[in-house]
């Protein structure tokens, strides 16, 4: 309380109003905030090709678009939405938010790297849309090679230029963060002692610098194969194409875990503050982070299983996929053992922690049975995988950024968002996105294959489902952009800490001021020990 | 919108044995789903905030029910990790009787050749009861040879041959997909598979065909572009000779030995260079822009039974 006292009325986000206190900023809130806007942004175009391609799927035949548009359509919504959205998510709007508070630090190691990586995310981002804008692109998100290389009419060396680009700013993000948890803890702040959420940041940011070189090689390599005619994936010009997918998917699985070991942080800081209780088995949480982004390396060939690929690397890779659920399973038994004997308060985040948990269970579960190669070569490449992964990346990981956004929105404007209001979205789009995706596991089974513009009448029934499911979904991500919107002026006034947690960023006001904390805050405990509920009553 | 079918038909003879492994991932996921749903809503009503129970943790030992929930999901993944790579293995095991058919892919359509000489374009007809083997290549991007009746799927690759195999086990007609995307018409690269009886696959086979087997087109072809000018026994010795070839080992110029299987056999012929046998020169031209795919096929399949010797068993490989 003394703290908020001290530096009554200034704050970061009043601290200046001029476009160059803004573009120019080194405040690693207020580049979160410029993240924030980015990737909304983003979100809602490539929401909007979704939006198209569900409109075109309600019927067999083709009404809406021409095959060569619907074929764009899911091209530039996998781009959008992996690149431009889900990547960055999490990690650069919250992770940089809320890394150098959790730690007790005053900003990230190196701040101006941290500008140049939002910099660096634009211009990739620009690049790109030009691409998208100018002719477009039709070769899915996987390029996969000849295809991509040599027989697609479409934009691909400049997507493969704005990708390339895009992935510096992964890089310079995940090691400032790696920097930054090694040597800008608080005094008193031990490695067992930081919040979940920085452990599976680290973790993150681990993939991000390891991982995203070899995307940035790959798209490399097929814009060179592209402007030049030199055979790298290219049989006929004395390439390999499977090349091309071992290279792809060795960024692309672990990508899988970019997106959701950072929402399983959110998960972890969320159901320890609702329930009021440490998580249960706080170090094998954390081990899990690492095992995943460990083991996530390990398993690209797991979508390979038909490819042409070695039956005997498919069983190293059949084995090692089942290992990598495990550290996943781990954490969904601990945060529901946190729960026993905990005083669990039912606010908006915690709805969306549930949400996750349930979804995600879902989506991994769904996992084991694409690991297992005899069931593997039926499902694979239909809508059973386009079920999976959206149960993984929606259900997942939009699931644990919207219980982010809401569980930090107080400290990050200093306003509490419409309880009411929150909630019954929370449940719109639970129902919206079940019904969006579960009709897509029994599409799946039944052999319609993915990226299909015409369908067999007989899968009608489920894809009108499966349309009508984002209807409502789409309503679901709106009813928030509102409410959020309107809470910014109309907002209660939060306090530096509404929920009562216990994790460094709580401890200073809401919103924070520039320098964070007034002096360096000096750590003696763990991060999540509740006093007695009476004593938050009494406030 | 006439029918709208919840479960896939099972036409295969290994079809039911996945079923079998997919409900039991259906089970398990169950399981796993009602277990938690369950303990989230019954701690979350019991240990509401404001709700007068007893909170009091007695017990500070995690390790055991940690080490419960890693190697009880270890052991259950580990087991359908076994059984569904066991019935992988069959599944990529095709009988040595399997019939063989050649399946070409190219944007957009399905070429199929049979070797009595029959051909189909986006149709495949296969007798019912016999294993067939179906061999595999694209002329141009991936694509991948679905039939989902049937619970197969195999890509199909530029440049290299690859195969599945199944034995039909219901007479009628199923969906055939290209499963890889691979370009604008994509979702029309789709056909049928009719499964007929043994009668009257015979009977199809002899009213459809032109007489001349794969192996005899190739023969022509073989002499059409004066292959034999170097590669016979009786002419000099300028390329290795043919007969006997397919299926054995053959040493190469820079050392290491190959199986001269049907993807080596194509390669040959499109990129010589390659693989250059020891004690021959690179002199050999491409027939790449020569040949289509489908006379490539032939020709391979005419040097797989040039001799019947070695070759014999290479055709399984």
């Amino acid at each position: 309380m003394s703290h908020e006292t001290a530096v009554e009325g200034t704050n970061y986000l009043n601290n200046g109003y001029s476009l160059r206190s803004w573009f120019l900023t080194t405040d690693h809130k207020r580049i979160a905030i410029l993240y924030l806007f980015t990737i909304v942004l983003f979100f809602f175009v490539g929401g909007s090709f979704a939006v198209l391609m569900r409109l075109e799927l309600m019927s067999p035949q083709g009404t809406l678009v021409q095959a060569e548009t619907y074929n764009k359509l899911f091209t530039m919504h996998g781009i959008v939405m992996i690149f431009f959205f889900l990547i960055p998510s999490i990690p650069a709007v919250l992770g940089n938010f809320l890394i150098p508070m959790m730690v007790g630090a005053r900003d990230l190691a190196f701040p101006r790297l941290n500008l140049l990586s939002w910099y660096v995310f634009v211009a990739g981002a620009s690049v790109t849309l030009f691409a998208l804008v100018t002719g477009g692109l039709d070769t899915g998100w996987t390029f996969y090679t000849p295809f991509s290389t040599s027989y697609s009419n479409t934009r691909v060396v400049p997507a493969m230029v704005g990708i390339f680009i895009t992935g510096f700013s992964s890089i310079l993000t995940g090691l400032n963060f790696i920097v930054t948890v090694h040597k800008m803890r608080a005094p008193g702040l031990t490695w067992f002692r930081l919040p979940l959420f920085v452990w599976s940041l680290y973790a993150t940011s681990l993939v991000m610098v390891l991982a995203t070189p070899v995307l940035a090689i790959t798209v490399a390599m097929v814009a060179f194969e592209r402007a030049t005619g030199i055979g790298i994936f290219n049989p006929a010009i004395g390439g390999d194409p499977l090349l091309f997918q071992h290279l792809f998917w060795f960024y692309s699985h672990p990508a899988v875990y970019i997106m959701i070991l950072p929402a399983m942080g959110v998960v972890s800081e969320v159901i320890a503050t609702f329930s009021r209780k440490e998580v249960f088995g706080y170090r094998f949480v954390a081990a899990a982070s690492l095992a995943i982004a460990v083991y996530g390396f390990l398993v690209w060939g797991h979508h390979m299983f038909v490819s042409g690929q070695s039956v005997y690397a498919g069983l190293v890779f059949s084995i090692l996929s089942y290992l990598v659920a495990i550290p996943s399973a781990v954490k969904v038994f601990n945060w529901t053992a946190t729960l026993y004997k905990g005083q669990i308060w039912f606010q908006t985040p915690l709805l969306y922690a549930f949400g996750f948990i349930g979804l995600f269970t879902i989506g991994g579960l769904t996992g084991l049975f694409l690991a297992a190669m005899a069931v593997d070569v039926h499902l694979t490449d239909t809508y059973f995988i386009v079920a999976h992964f959206h149960y993984i990346m929606v259900g997942g990981a939009v699931m644990g950024f919207m219980a982010g956004i809401h569980y930090w929105w107080p400290k990050i404007t200093g306003r509490l968002y419409p309880e009411g209001w929150a909630k019954f979205s929370a449940l719109v789009l639970f129902v919206g996105f079940n019904l969006t995706f579960f009709p897509q596991f029994l599409l799946g089974y039944l052999g319609m294959p993915r990226r299909y513009y015409h369908y067999p009448p007989e899968f009608q029934v489920l894809n009108v489902l499966s349309t009508a499911g984002a209807s409502i979904l789409g309503v679901g991500y709106l009813i928030p952009l509102i409410y959020l919107l309107w809470s910014l002026k109309r907002g209660k006034v939060a306090g530096a800490n509404p929920w009562g947690a216990t994790t460094l960023e709580w401890q200073t006001a809401s919103p924070p001021i520039t320098q964070n904390f007034p002096t360096t805050p000096v750590v003696t405990s763990g991060s999540y020990e509740f006093p007695a509920l009476e004593e938050v009553h009494s406030e | 919108m006439s029918s709208f079918p919840l479960l896939p038909d099972q036409a295969s003879a290994n079809a039911g044995s996945i079923d079998a492994l997919f409900f039991a991932l259906v089970g398990v996921s169950l399981f796993f789903i009602i277990l938690i749903t369950v303990l989230l809503f019954v701690f979350a009503v019991r240990y509401r905030r404001g709700n007068r129970v007893d909170r009091e943790i007695r017990r500070k030992d995690n390790l055991k029910l940690e080490l419960t929930w890693i190697i009880i999901p270890t052991l259950i993944s580990l087991g359908i990790f076994v059984w569904s790579s066991y019935l992988y293995f069959q599944g990529k095991t095709p009988p040595a009787d399997a019939m063989e058919i050649y399946v070409t892919g190219k944007q957009w359509m399905w070429k199929i050749q049979h070797q009595r000489g029959n051909r189909e374009i986006n149709e495949l007809h296969v007798p019912l009861g016999q294993p067939v083997k179906l061999v595999m290549t694209s002329q141009d991007v991936i694509h991948s040879f679905f039939i989902p009746a049937f619970r197969i799927k195999q890509d199909v690759l530029p440049g290299r041959y690859t195969t599945e195999w199944f034995t039909a086990t219901r007479v009628g007609e199923y969906h055939l997909f290209c499963a890889e995307y691979c370009g604008t018409s994509h979702s029309g690269m789709i056909g049928r598979v009719v499964v007929m009886e043994p009668m009257d696959f015979e009977r199809w086979l002899a009213t459809s065909g032109n007489n001349e087997t794969m192996a005899s087109s190739g023969e022509q072809l073989f002499r059409t572009y004066g292959c034999a000018a170097c590669h016979q026994e009786a002419s000099s010795s300028r390329g290795p000779v043919l007969a006997g070839l397919a299926g054995s080992a053959v040493k190469l110029q820079d050392g290491r030995t190959v199986i001269a299987d049907r993807g080596y056999l194509q390669e040959s012929i499109n990129d010589p260079g390659a693989k250059i046998v020891a004690g021959y020169s690179p002199i050999m031209p491409t027939y790449r822009t020569t040949l289509n795919q489908e006379q490539l096929n032939q020709i391979v399949e005419y040097l797989l039974t040039m001799d019947g010797g070695v070759a014999a068993t290479a055709r399984r490989n």
